[in-house]
C-alpha cells in the first residue's frame, strides 16, 4: 500500500515560494488508480515524488508501512516501484533489448523479449536491436517506456500520461495495453491521464487540482461528475 | 624461427584482435619488433619490406571472404618501433583486415608503437578494415601509439574503417588521410575512451575527388578524468560527392574536447555536412536507468557502454 501524509512540495520561483503540492494525503491500495485533474495542479510533479525523482519539501511517504521519503531513485526501484517518463528518454547506443533486460534486471532471451514486447503490441523480431532514439516514432517510444514497466512487474507500477504526444490509432491500442494490463497485472497501477477512456477503466480516481486533492473516490462517484464540468470535444469523443 | 606467445601477449592478442589462438587464414604476428608466425594463403600473400621495418600485404584480383589478421603486441617495457605496413587490394576483391596493437609495459620506459598503413584499392575493391589499440601495464612507463591510415580508393572501391582505443593509451596522435575515385566510398567509425590524464588527438583529411564518391565519418568519444581529445576532420568536396562528419562526446570529470570540423566544397555539386555534439551525459538518461533499479554508477557505465558499442 502506498500512503503519502501532508506532502508538501515548494519551489523558489525568483525568490518567491511557489507552493506546488499543498498537503497532500492518499492512501492507495487498490489494483487501478487514475490521476487527473488541470494541467500545472501538480500531478506529475506527484508522480516522481513517489519514484524518488523529487523530493517533498515536508511530509511522509510510505511503502507497505515503510517509509521511503528519503530513500534515493534507485532504492525505491528496488522496493517495487516502477516509473513510466510522459517523454522517453532517447539513449544514443542503447537498444531494446539492452533496455528491456536493464529493466528486468537479466539478460532477456529473445523469447522473453518477444513476450514483453508483444504485450505492448510490437513484433520483437522488428525493435529488438532498434536504438531508443527519434528513429522511433512517438507512439513506439511510449509502448517500449510501458513495455519496460512491464518486465519489471512490480507491486507499484506509475505511468505520467501515457497518452500524451501519441497519435489517435495508437491511442486506441494503448488503452488496450492498459485494460490488458489491469486484468493481468498483480500489484497497483497509477495512472496520470486525462482520457475518459483511461479514467474510465481505473477503480478509484483522484483529482488534484491546485495543488490538493480536490476529490477521491471510486470511478463512478468521480467520473460523471468531471465529465460534467469539463466535457470533452464532442467529435473526439465520437472518434475515440 | 618462429617463437611461442607467452601469456601476457596472448592476452594483448585477445584484446585487439579477439583472438585466443593462432587464426585460420592469413596472418602476421608481430612481437616485440620481431615476427612471431606468418600464414599466406593461394590468394593473400605477406612479404617482408627490405628497405624499411614492415610488410606488403598483397591481395589478388578477385578474392572474396578471405580475412588477414596483422596484430602487433609490445610486451617489453621501453620498446619502440616504427612500422611500415602497405595493403595493395586487387580488383573486385572483398576482404576483411584485422589490425592492432596491444601494449603490455610494467617498467617505468616508454613503449611506443607507430604504425603507417597504406591501403590501394584497385577497382570495386571491398575491405573492412578493424583496428584496436589497447594498453596495459602498472609500471610508470607511458603507452603511446600514433597510428596513420593512408586509403587510396579506386572507381567503386569501398572501405570501412572501424578503430577502437578504449583502454590504456596514454598518447595518441591518429591520422586518417583519404583519396576518393569516382563511385568510391569510405565509411570511417572511431571510438575512443580516455580516462586519467590521458591524450588522444584524431586529425582526418579526406579528399572526395570523383563524382559520385562519398565518405561518412563517425566519431564517438568519451572523456573521463583529466584527459583531453582533440578531434579535427579535413573534408574536402572536389567533384558532385557527398560527405557527412559527425563528432560526437562525452565528458565527464574534468575532460575536455576540441572539435574542429572543416569543410571545403570546391564544386557547385558537392554535398558536406558536419555534426558535432559535446557534453555530458543527460541527467534524464541517468534518472531513468536509476528507475529501474540500477545505481548512479551503473547507469552510467550502461550509457557509456551502449554509447561506444
Amino acid at each position: 500500500m502506498l500512503e503519502l501524509r501532508d506532502v508538501t512540495y515548494e519551489v523558489d520561483d525568483n525568490n518567491d515560494n511557489k507552493e506546488i503540492l499543498k498537503g497532500i494525503n492518499l492512501k492507495i491500495d487498490e489494483h487501478f488508480i487514475a490521476i487527473t485533474g488541470p494541467n500545472g495542479g501538480g500531478k506529475s510533479t506527484l508522480a516522481k515524488m513517489i519514484a524518488g525523482i523529487i523530493r517533498p519539501t515536508s511530509g511522509q511517504i510510505l511503502l507497505d508501512g515503510e517509509d521511503i521519503t528519503e530513500l534515493n531513485i534507485t532504492e525505491r526501484a528496488n522496493r517495487g516501484i516502477s516509473f513510466a517518463f510522459q517523454q522517453p528518454v532517447h539513449f544514443k547506443g542503447l537498444t531494446v533489448k539492452d533496455m528491456i533486460s536493464i529493466a528486468a534486471g537479466r539478460d532477456m532471451s529473445v523469447n522473453d523479449i518477444c513476450d514483453i514486447l508483444s504485450e505492448v503490441g510490437l513484433c520483437a523480431r522488428e525493435y529488438i536491436d532498434r536504438e531508443i532514439n527519434s528513429s522511433l516514432s512517438g507512439g513506439e517510444l511510449k509502448r517500449i517506456e510501458i513495455a519496460m514497466i512491464a518486465a519489471r512487474g512490480t507491486k507499484l507500477s506509475i505511468f505520467d500520461e501515457p497518452e500524451a504526444g501519441i497519435d489517435l490509432w495508437s491511442f486506441n491500442s494503448l488503452i488496450k495495453v492498459f485494460e490488458k494490463m489491469r486484468d493481468e497485472i498483480n500489484g497497483t497501477i497509477l495512472i496520470i491521464s486525462h482520457q475518459e477512456r483511461i479514467l474510465n477503466i481505473a477503480d478509484k480516481i483522484v483529482v488534484i487540482a491546485d495543488g490538493k486533492v480536490e476529490q477521491f473516490g471510486p470511478k463512478e462517484e468521480v467520473l460523471p461528475a468531471l465529465l460534467h464540468t469539463a466535457k470533452t470535444c464532442q467529435t473526439l469523443e465520437e472518434k475515440l | 624461427m618462429e617463437k611461442k606467445m607467452d601469456l601476457v601477449q596472448k592476452n594483448l592478442l585477445e584484446q585487439v584482435a579477439g583472438l585466443h589462438e593462432i587464426p585460420e587464414g592469413a596472418y602476421n604476428i608481430r612481437a616485440n619488433g620481431e615476427k612471431l608466425g606468418r600464414n599466406t594463403t593461394a590468394n593473400i600473400d605477406i612479404v617482408s619490406k627490405t628497405d624499411q621495418d614492415g610488410i606488403d600485404i598483397i591481395i589478388k584480383p578477385g578474392t572474396v571472404n578471405e580475412s588477414v589478421h596483422i596484430p602487433v603486441l609490445l610486451s617489453m617495457s621501453g620498446m619502440q618501433e616504427c612500422v611500415y605496413n602497405d595493403f595493395y587490394i586487387g580488383e573486385g576483391a572483398d576482404v576483411t583486415i584485422i589490425a592492432g596493437c596491444g601494449i603490455h609495459n610494467c617498467g617505468v620506459d616508454t613503449s611506443k608503437h607507430d604504425g603507417i598503413h597504406t591501403f590501394y584499392l584497385e577497382k570495386n575493391a571491398k575491405v573492412r578494415y578493424v583496428e584496436r589499440h589497447y594498453g596495459e601495464g602498472d609500471g610508470n612507463g607511458e603507452n603511446i601509439m600514433n597510428p596513420q591510415t593512408i586509403v587510396h580508393l579506386k572507381e567503386g572501391s569501398h572501405m570501412e574503417m572501424e578503430t577502437t582505443q578504449i583502454k590504456g593509451i596514454d598518447s595518441t596522435h591518429r591520422v586518417t588521410r583519404g583519396d576518393l575515385a569516382e563511385g568510391a566510398s569510405l565509411e570511417i567509425h572511431e571510438k575512443i575512451m580516455t580516462h586519467g590524464k590521458q591524450y588522444a588527438k584524431t586529425d582526418f583529411s579526406v579528399d572526395l575527388n570523383g563524382d559520385g564518391s562519398s565518405c561518412n565519418l563517425v566519431s564517438r568519444s568519451v572523456a573521463k578524468g583529466e584527459s583531453k581529445q582533440q578531434f579535427f576532420s579535413v573534408m574536402n568536396g572536389n567533384a558532385a560527392c557527398a560527405g557527412h562528419s559527425e563528432c560526437d562526446a562525452i565528458i565527464m570529470d574534468h575532460g575536455c574536447v576540441t572539435a574542429s570540423p572543416q569543410l571545403t566544397a570546391n564544386s557547385i555539386e558537392a554535398n558536406l555536412i558536419h555534426e558535432a555534439a559535446i557534453g555530458k551525459i543527460a541527467g534524464e538518461q541517468l534518472i531513468k536507468l536509476m528507475t529501474l533499479g540500477l545505481t548512479e554508477k551503473e547507469a552510467e557505465e550502461q550509457i557509456i557502454n551502449g554509447f561506444l558499442k
